[in-house]
Order: C-alpha cells, then sequence, then structure tokens
C-alpha cells in the first residue's frame, strides 16, 4: 500500500464533512429513539421521502433542493405528529411498545418504499443545483461543494435544534419527557403532547436530511436501507439523544470510513463502522457521551 | 397431545403436502411451495429467540445467509478440487453448525445488551457478516456465485422435487423442536426471560446458559433453512441472499424457463425478458441486463506486455495499450491495425488509437519508421 500524506488529509476531511451529513441524517433519530425511545426504524424511509420532495419541487418548479425541503419541513412536522399519535394510541398507551412497536414502524418503512417505488419507480433520480459540480481547490485538499454545502447547513441545523432544546420552554420539556414522564405530569405539562411534538420535529429533520442526502448523490427509493445500520449507530456511539455526542461519533463514523475507503477499498467500509459499534455495545453500551 | 404422536402427525400432514404437490404435475408448486417451507423453517428458528426469549433479532437474513454461503463455500472447494460430492443433508448440517456457531457468539451480545439494543447490535452483526462475505473472493465476492445443480435425482425425480421434499422435512423437524422446547425445562426457562430476566436470575435461573442455547438453536435453524438455497437458486449474491427480498426474482426465475441471448444487444435481452415475465406473471416488470464478463481481446505488437487481457465495457484503443503496460519505445503511437469478426467475416483496418474496441479484437501495433 503506497501511504501519501495527500490522501490521508483529503480522506480525513471528507470524512469530516460526510460526518456532517450523517449527523443530519441522525439527528432525527437522536430526537425519537435517543430522547423519546421510539424506535424509529423507518426514519431513513423517510428521509428518502423528503429526497423525492426535494426532487420533485427541483424539477417541475426548478427550487433549489434545500430551500425546498425548508419550505416541506410543516409537512413532515405534521406528518410526524399523526404518526407519532398513531403509534401512542395503538402501542404506547397499552404498553406494547417494545416489540410490536418495532414491527409497527417496520411495516411503515417498507410501506412508503413500496408506495415510492410504485410512483416513480426504481431508477435514480437526482437534482439540479449551481453547487452541484464545482470543487474547491485548498492547497492540497479538495472540497467538492456538492458536500461542503450540505455540511454546513447540517452543522445549522444541529445548532437551531441544539437552541430549540436547551433554551426554549417546550425544549426543556421534550428533555424532561426522557427522564421523568410522572414528573412533568406533576408539573401540569401533558407528556403526550410533548412526545408528540417531539416526534414532529423529529420526522421533520428528515426533510432536510433527505435534500441533503439527494444533493449528495443519486436516490432511489431503497438507499434509505444503507443508513438503518449507520443512523442508529451513530445514535448508540453519540450517546443516545445528546445532540453533540451525535456530531462527534458522526464525524468519527465518517473518518473511519473514509480511511476504510481510501487504504482498503471502499467495499471495506461497513464492516468497521460497525465492527465499531459492536465493540461500543459490548464495552461501552452508554456511547461516547451517554447521559 | 404427546410429542411422539405431534411428530407422526406433522410427518402425516408432510406427506399428504407432498402427494398433493406430485399430483399437481405441475413443476412451478415446488418452487413456489419450496419458498413458503423456506418461510416456515425461518420464522419458527426466529420465534425461539424472539418468541419464547423475547430478544429481537434483525440479522436472521445474516444467518440464512451464512447457511447458503457455507454450502457455496463446499461446492466451490469440491468442485475445485474434484472431490466427491456431499449429499444435501450433509450439506445443511454444515450450514447449521455454521450459523450455529455465530449465533453462539451472538448470544454473548445478550450479556449486557436488551431491547432495542440488541435489535440494534444483530443488526450490526448482519452488516459485518456481508461485509465479510463481499470481500471474500472464492464465494464469488459482490460479484455472486453459480451453481449447477444436478438435473436428476434417482427415485424422486426433477432436482426441485428433492429439494421441497428436504426443506419439507426441515420444516417438520423444525416444528418438533420448537415444540419440544415449549414443553420442556428449557421452553419454562425462555419464558421467565421473556417475562422478568432479572427475577429470573433472582430465583436461580441460569439465564445466560438459556439464552447462549435460545441463540445457538435460533441460528442453526437459519442456517439449515439457508443450505439449499443456491441449489435452488443458481445464482448466489450478497446484497440479495443478505436483503432477503429475493422472493420475487426466486419465483420469477424458474417460470420463463431458459431466454435465448445469443446475438442480443444487452436492451434487446432484458426487453426480451420483461416480455416473458409479462405473460402473466409479473405485471410491470423492470429488466435490466449487464454483460458480467466479456470476451478478452488480443494486443500485440509494440507494446510492454502483448497478450491476451479481460475487456471493459467502452474500451478505447488507448485504454488498451495502458493496460498492456503502454507502448514501446518503438511503438506507432497514431494508428493501430485492429482484426474483427464480423458473422463469419473478418476484418482488418486501421483506425485511430481512440477508436473504440470491441471484445474479440486483435490489436496490433506497428513500429515507427523514424
Amino acid at each position: 500500500m503506497i501511504f501519501s500524506f495527500d490522501l490521508l488529509v483529503n480522506a480525513i476531511v471528507s470524512g469530516i464533512l460526510i460526518g456532517g451529513f450523517y449527523a443530519a441524517v441522525t439527528s432525527g433519530v437522536s430526537l425519537s429513539f435517543g430522547i423519546l425511545d421510539i424506535v424509529n426504524i423507518a426514519h431513513p424511509a423517510f428521509i428518502i421521502l423528503g429526497s423525492y420532495v426535494a426532487y420533485i419541487a427541483n424539477a417541475t418548479f426548478g427550487i433549489d433542493p434545500i430551500i425546498a425541503a425548508i419550505i416541506a419541513t410543516p409537512l413532515f412536522y405534521v406528518l410526524g405528529a399523526v404518526i407519532y399519535q398513531v403509534y401512542y394510541v395503538a402501542f404506547e398507551k397499552r404498553g406494547q411498545e417494545s416489540l410490536r412497536g418495532l414491527a409497527f414502524f417496520f411495516g411503515l418503512l417498507f410501506i412508503t418504499e413500496v408506495t415510492l417505488v410504485l410512483y416513480f419507480g426504481v431508477d435514480y433520480r437526482y437534482v439540479d443545483a449551481r453547487y452541484i459540480g464545482p470543487t474547491l481547490h485548498l492547497g492540497m485538499i479538495d472540497v467538492p461543494l456538492r458536500i461542503l454545502v450540505p455540511f454546513l447547513v447540517s452543522l445549522l441545523l444541529i445548532a437551531v435544534l441544539q437552541l430549540i432544546l436547551t433554551r426554549t420552554f417546550i425544549g426543556r420539556a421534550i428533555m424532561a419527557v426522557a427522564q421523568d414522564q410522572l414528573a412533568l405530569r406533576l408539573m401540569a405539562v401533558d407528556p403526550v403532547r410533548i412526545k408528540r411534538i417531539a416526534f414532529g420535529i423529529s420526522i421533520a429533520t428528515a426533510s432536510l436530511a433527505g435534500a441533503f442526502l439527494i444533493i449528495i448523490q443519486p436516490v432511489e427509493p431503497s438507499v434509505g436501507r444503507e443508513y438503518i445500520g449507520r443512523v442508529f449507530a451513530i445514535c448508540v456511539l453519540g450517546g443516545m439523544g445528546s445532540l453533540p455526542g451525535t456530531v462527534i461519533a458522526a464525524m468519527l463514523l465518517g473518518i473511519v470510513e473514509s480511511l476504510t475507503a481510501t487504504f482498503y477499498g471502499p467495499s471495506w467500509a461497513p464492516a468497521v463502522s460497525f465492527g465499531f459499534l459492536l465493540l461500543t455495545l459490548a464495552v461501552r453500551p452508554a456511547g461516547l457521551l451517554g447521559r | 397431545m404427546r410429542t411422539p404422536l405431534f411428530f407422526l402427525m406433522w410427518l402425516g400432514i408432510a406427506a399428504v403436502v407432498f402427494g398433493l404437490a406430485l399430483s399437481s404435475g405441475n413443476d412451478y408448486v415446488f418452487f413456489a411451495g419450496y419458498v413458503v417451507l423456506q418461510y416456515v423453517v425461518l420464522s419458527t428458528a426466529w420465534n425461539i429467540l424472539g418468541g419464547y426469549c423475547g430478544y429481537v433479532n434483525f440479522g436472521s437474513a445474516a444467518f440464512f445467509a451464512l447457511g447458503a454461503y457455507s454450502t457455496v463455500a463446499i461446492y466451490k472447494f469440491i468442485t475445485e478440487n474434484e472431490f466427491y460430492r456431499l449429499p444435501m443433508p450433509v450439506l445443511i448440517l454444515i450450514g447449521g453448525a455454521v450459523s450455529g456457531l455465530v449465533g453462539f457468539g451472538m448470544g454473548y451480545l445478550t450479556l449486557r445488551l436488551r431491547g432495542a439494543f440488541f435489535a440494534i447490535a444483530t443488526l450490526a452483526l448482519a452488516v459485518v457478516l456481508q461485509t465479510l462475505i463481499v470481500n471474500w473472493d472464492f464465494v464469488g465476492g459482490s460479484r455472486g456465485a453459480y451453481i449447477l445443480r444436478p438435473e436428476e435425482v434417482p427415485l424422486i425425480g426433477s432436482y426441485i422435487k428433492y429439494l421441497f421434499l428436504v426443506m419439507l422435512l426441515l420444516a417438520v423437524a423444525a416444528l418438533v423442536i420448537a415444540r419440544l422446547i415449549e414443553r420442556s425445562r428449557l421452553g419454562y426457562g425462555f419464558a421467565t426471560i421473556r417475562d422478568d430476566e432479572l427475577a429470573a436470575e433472582a430465583s436461580g435461573v441460569p439465564t445466560l446458559k438459556l439464552k447462549l442455547i435460545a441463540t445457538t438453536i435460533s441460528g442453526a435453524l437459519m442456517g439449515m433453512a439457508g443450505a439449499p438455497f443456491p441449489y435452488y437458486i443458481g445464482y448466489l449474491q450478497p446484497s440479495s441472499t443478505f436483503g432477503l427480498d429475493y422472493a420475487v426474482n426466486s419465483i420469477a426465475m424458474p417460470l420463463i424457463g431458459s431466454v435465448a441471448a445469443r446475438g442480443l444487444t444487452t436492451d434487446q435481452l432484458s426487453s426480451r425478458i420483461a416480455g416473458l415475465l409479462r405473460q402473466g406473471y409479473v405485471r410491470d416488470p423492470h429488466v435490466a441486463v449487464e454483460v458480467e464478463a466479456y470476451r478478452p481481446f488480443f494486443i500485440l505488437g509494440e507494446v510492454t506486455q502483448p497478450g491476451q487481457y479481460p475487456y471493459v465495457a467502452n474500451m478505447t484503443v488507448e485504454t488498451a495499450v495502458a493496460i498492456a503496460g503502454g507502448f514501446t519505445p518503438r511503438g506507432y503511437k497514431r494508428e493501430v491495425i485492429i482484426s474483427r469478426n464480423y458473422g463469419n467475416q473478418a476484418y482488418r483496418f486501421k483506425t485511430p488509437i481512440t477508436a473504440q474496441i470491441q471484445p474479440g479484437d486483435t490489436i496490433q501495433v506497428e513500429e515507427r519508421w523514424f
């Protein structure tokens, strides 16, 4: 193997950039799985849905995919709130959330995927934007704008989420739901309403993450499957529901994957990242910045 | 009902099913029935860990694929070393042993992980196993592996009938094993783990031992369901085997039989296959055809390493020369001579080095004059 400093630096930089994107993809799961303990395994499917919304807006009206995604967030929020309501009535209220809830989200995953396949077929779709294509050359580092733009917006998204969680009343209530629902009820706050809002926000992030995904790579309905494992890996690694932990874990995973892909070939990348996850689960199940 | 009676009852049902399938006189029944039976075994196996013990395993496809790939590995080993071909029951036992071993390893994950965490860990385990198989060239890697199945089996007839019978017996075996577990101390132990692991541990139930038994049996049964699969499908590929969503392809494949591909382009071939599938089997088929290996091209004359090389799609003379180690210092770099066959006619022509070449071409690089 030829070791080259250029290659190493470029691999680390692209790992960090792609890690930023992973963080955006995972932020929704950190909210739902990390804070609310809802194993929303269908989250990647909603991300693909977000990709398709961005694609439709881009192909028919020529709107920038990220702006389209921001416009679509209220729709996704409502979708998330509705899904939570169904989940709450059908499973959580009866205390059957663990196994049957999982099956419910598995079902949602397949239904979303198949619906997209029926409407759009299995062809790869992509979007047009001015920043897709050009590359910044900073010395020996090459930064494709196609990855840099989603990276920057992802960080912005996570910063906003973190501000909401720590500074607003609703955000603090969401954090409190994770700790003690009964106490929340004693404070005259309805935990179900708070959870509904939190789950809505979690699905709303999928709209943006979907737009990032379709900017970075062409998308077809079952692409999301590749992200199920990765997303939960990052969430657990980051310490379940800690957004700073999620960002750190996402970048770590991005760097590990990118280094493996550069020096041993892309086909080894998943084994390394998931081996990493298995190790974390076996040694420190609380994750990096665990509660 | 007593267990021996239960066993005899299912054996009787199996005999009736096989008899009915035989009387239909149509091989399609066997192809479709095989998939159904395979899922009977898989879900019974999953239930031993997921249902009795309450540990959700998302990696069932991986255990299935492990069984399938152990068969492929044995097949490759036997064809390369020209050993005696192993009978199917032995292959099933080996596949079960391999998956059971991995299941045993997975059991140790339950030491620290419960609920959703265990489910995620099994998901991760499946991805790691898939990556290992993708990178293992001996069993075909990501390209997949072909398995030629024997045409006939003595006493039974066509091979699919034999496979169906094997899977039928396996399904009966799986049901009986599940029943035995359910009615034994083991089953009660599993139930205590499912209901309250901490309380079970406190009352002296050896939870780790029981969980290891459950993961091993469950994994082994899934591997056994997977072991005959390569002979059923004929072509095994990691992404579809680990995805467990081959159900459609596996039925479509035997339905349309063989398709003549000679002389067709990939587009023509895919529309022909789509046409055959549309005749009553699939409503709106999407077929993609890719060439897995082209005929090689030959290059001789003034290149560093003349010889025969594999063809890659959209190759030009320039890339061909590069593959052959580049021009020698005396090579003429503007034009080369290509010999090509169209039908039965051979042609020779001069062409610039940016021209595209085709599989089977012979490229001759001439000497410079000056």
